[in-house]
């Protein structure tokens, strides 16, 4: 009930994996503020960026890994000026490339030339369905206008369009106006996200926690929306996890089907796994992707079973939620190496239930200091 | 489905693609944020799916190339196409 530090066993354990997707942090600058935003605390600097070269160093030993899906992402990935090289890049390597962004920074010759280099689709982000809702979250006073103006263009161009949406308090009311909008836009796809406490939603949870109530009429609405939108709109929801029974199978199990890389080349079995102090992240610049993948410390960790509690180890969904997401572990229960404490059977599930229950009844304004806003130096 | 499908003029939806998948074998089909692991049968299906062809070319081909029964195929071939259709990883022109 530990750290694994067996790197072949535990590879072993995890069925010799090959991963599927991998995120490219390429930037945490951003335009935007978001007070859930999925980059650490500790932002990394322009400075300690990867360069072009690395980058597309790190593509091609991805596709040699098995790498199918490539998410260019960030912060904002277009505050990077060689974005379209990388984007090339993922077309060279075979790569299916998946630009994740704000939508508040790209031109329409810049989507051209993106356009030109390969890229195959364009997840955009909305924080609210309404122009109030998005410029109070991000904290940009146009941001609603300039995503509505980049997604026009996006069908201009053909190019298949996701929307995302991350669900809170500020938002959670408008889950049948983010399903009209996407149609409106002409989305193939939307994405329900409710937000998932760690890092930057950690420190605004108290802003963010919607009611069971609520939580509970969103899933009932994004039921009633498939329905109705059944083969014009795919509608994927990240389920809110608080009021859940048992936890995802956050990342289909630690190091089983995607890798992360940050802005300045440290290589993460998921986007938060920074939060878990005494894990060891190897670097693209001192390692190849495959070695970090096989035998890196962080990534060993907690893959495969062995480095379960009893709890989990001897639990029949073992190998169904592989015990759940670590972070979140870490963030409730203080040990990275617990069962998701969402989970019915962990000793800290009331409070957890607890913890949703109360922050939820918090009385918040929608005034903006109820949100930390996510800038460098937190 | 109904007299005038086999007319349809099957075709994948742009940014989506089929292609193999050498790491794990077999070929997929990459979509927005989505691999859909194909069978022989898929892929061979798709293989002949152009943007070109109708429904009916592709069946006639497939029960040629298997020998298969007709009817069984293109009841399977029509599941199929649905199924991506629902999806949105393939349109009807």
């Amino acid at each position: 009930m530990a750290m694994q530090t067996d790197a072949q066993r535990a590879f072993a354990e995890a069925g010799n994996p090959v991963p599927i997707g991998m995120l490219c942090e390429l930037t945490h600058r951003c335009p935007l503020q978001c007070p859930y935003c999925s980059n650490p605390i500790e932002l990394e600097r322009k400075n300690e960026e990867l360069d072009t070269s690395v980058w597309t160093r790190v593509l091609h030993e991805a596709a040699e890994l098995g790498v199918l899906q490539v998410h260019l992402s960030g912060g904002e990935p277009a505050a990077r000026r060689d974005l379209e090289q990388i984007v090339a890049a993922c077309y060279d390597a075979g790569l299916y490339s998946n630009l994740i962004t704000a939508g508040v920074n790209i031109s329409r010759e810049r989507l051209a030339a993106l356009v030109d280099a390969g890229l195959d689709h364009v997840q955009l982000s909305f924080q609210g369905a309404t122009e109030a809702t998005t410029a109070l979250v991000s904290h940009m006073p146009s941001a609603h206008s300039r995503k509505l103006a980049f997604a026009h263009e996006v069908a201009q161009f053909g190019l298949p369009l996701t929307l995302n949406a991350v669900i809170h308090r500020a938002n959670i009311e408008q889950i049948d106006d983010f399903i009209e909008l996407a149609i409106t836009l002409g989305a193939r796809r939307i994405e329900i996200a409710h937000a998932q406490y760690y890092g930057w939603a950690l420190a605004n949870r108290a802003a963010l926690m919607p009611s069971r109530e609520q939580t509970m009429r969103a899933v009932d609405k994004v039921e009633r929306a498939r329905e109705k939108y059944h083969g014009r709109l795919v509608i994927d929801s990240v389920v809110p996890d608080y009021h859940a029974r048992y936890p995802k199978a956050c990342m289909q199990g630690w190091g089983r089907q995607t890798l992360n890389v940050t802005p300045a080349g440290k290589v993460l079995p998921c986007h938060a796994a920074e939060t878990i102090p005494g894990l060891e992240f190897w670097n693209v610049a001192e390692h190849s992707l495959v070695d970090i993948w096989k035998k890196s410390p962080a990534f060993t960790a907690y893959r495969g079973t062995s480095w379960m509690p009893e709890r989990c180890h001897g639990c029949d969904r073992r190998e169904i939620d592989w015990g759940g997401c670590r972070c979140q572990a870490l963030a409730l229960t203080g040990d990275a190496a617990e069962t998701d404490p969402v989970c019915v059977h962990s000793p800290w599930h009331d409070e957890v239930k607890q913890i949703a229950e109360e922050e939820s009844v918090h009385l918040i304004d929608m005034e903006q200091q109820a949100f930390r806003y996510r800038r460098p130096g937190g | 489905m109904s007299d005038q499908t086999p007319s349809r003029v099957p075709a994948l939806s742009r940014g989506v693609r089929m292609r193999e998948d050498k790491a794990r074998g077999g070929w997929v089909l990459l979509a927005p944020e989505r691999v859909f692991k194909l069978d022989d049968i898929g892929r061979a299906v798709l293989e002949y799916t152009d943007g070109v062809r109708s429904e009916a070319e592709i069946i006639d081909l497939l029960a040629a190339r298997y020998s298969a029964d007709r009817a069984q195929i293109a009841s399977d071939v029509a599941q199929f196409f649905d199924g991506l259709s629902q999806r949105r990883v393939l349109e009807f022109h």
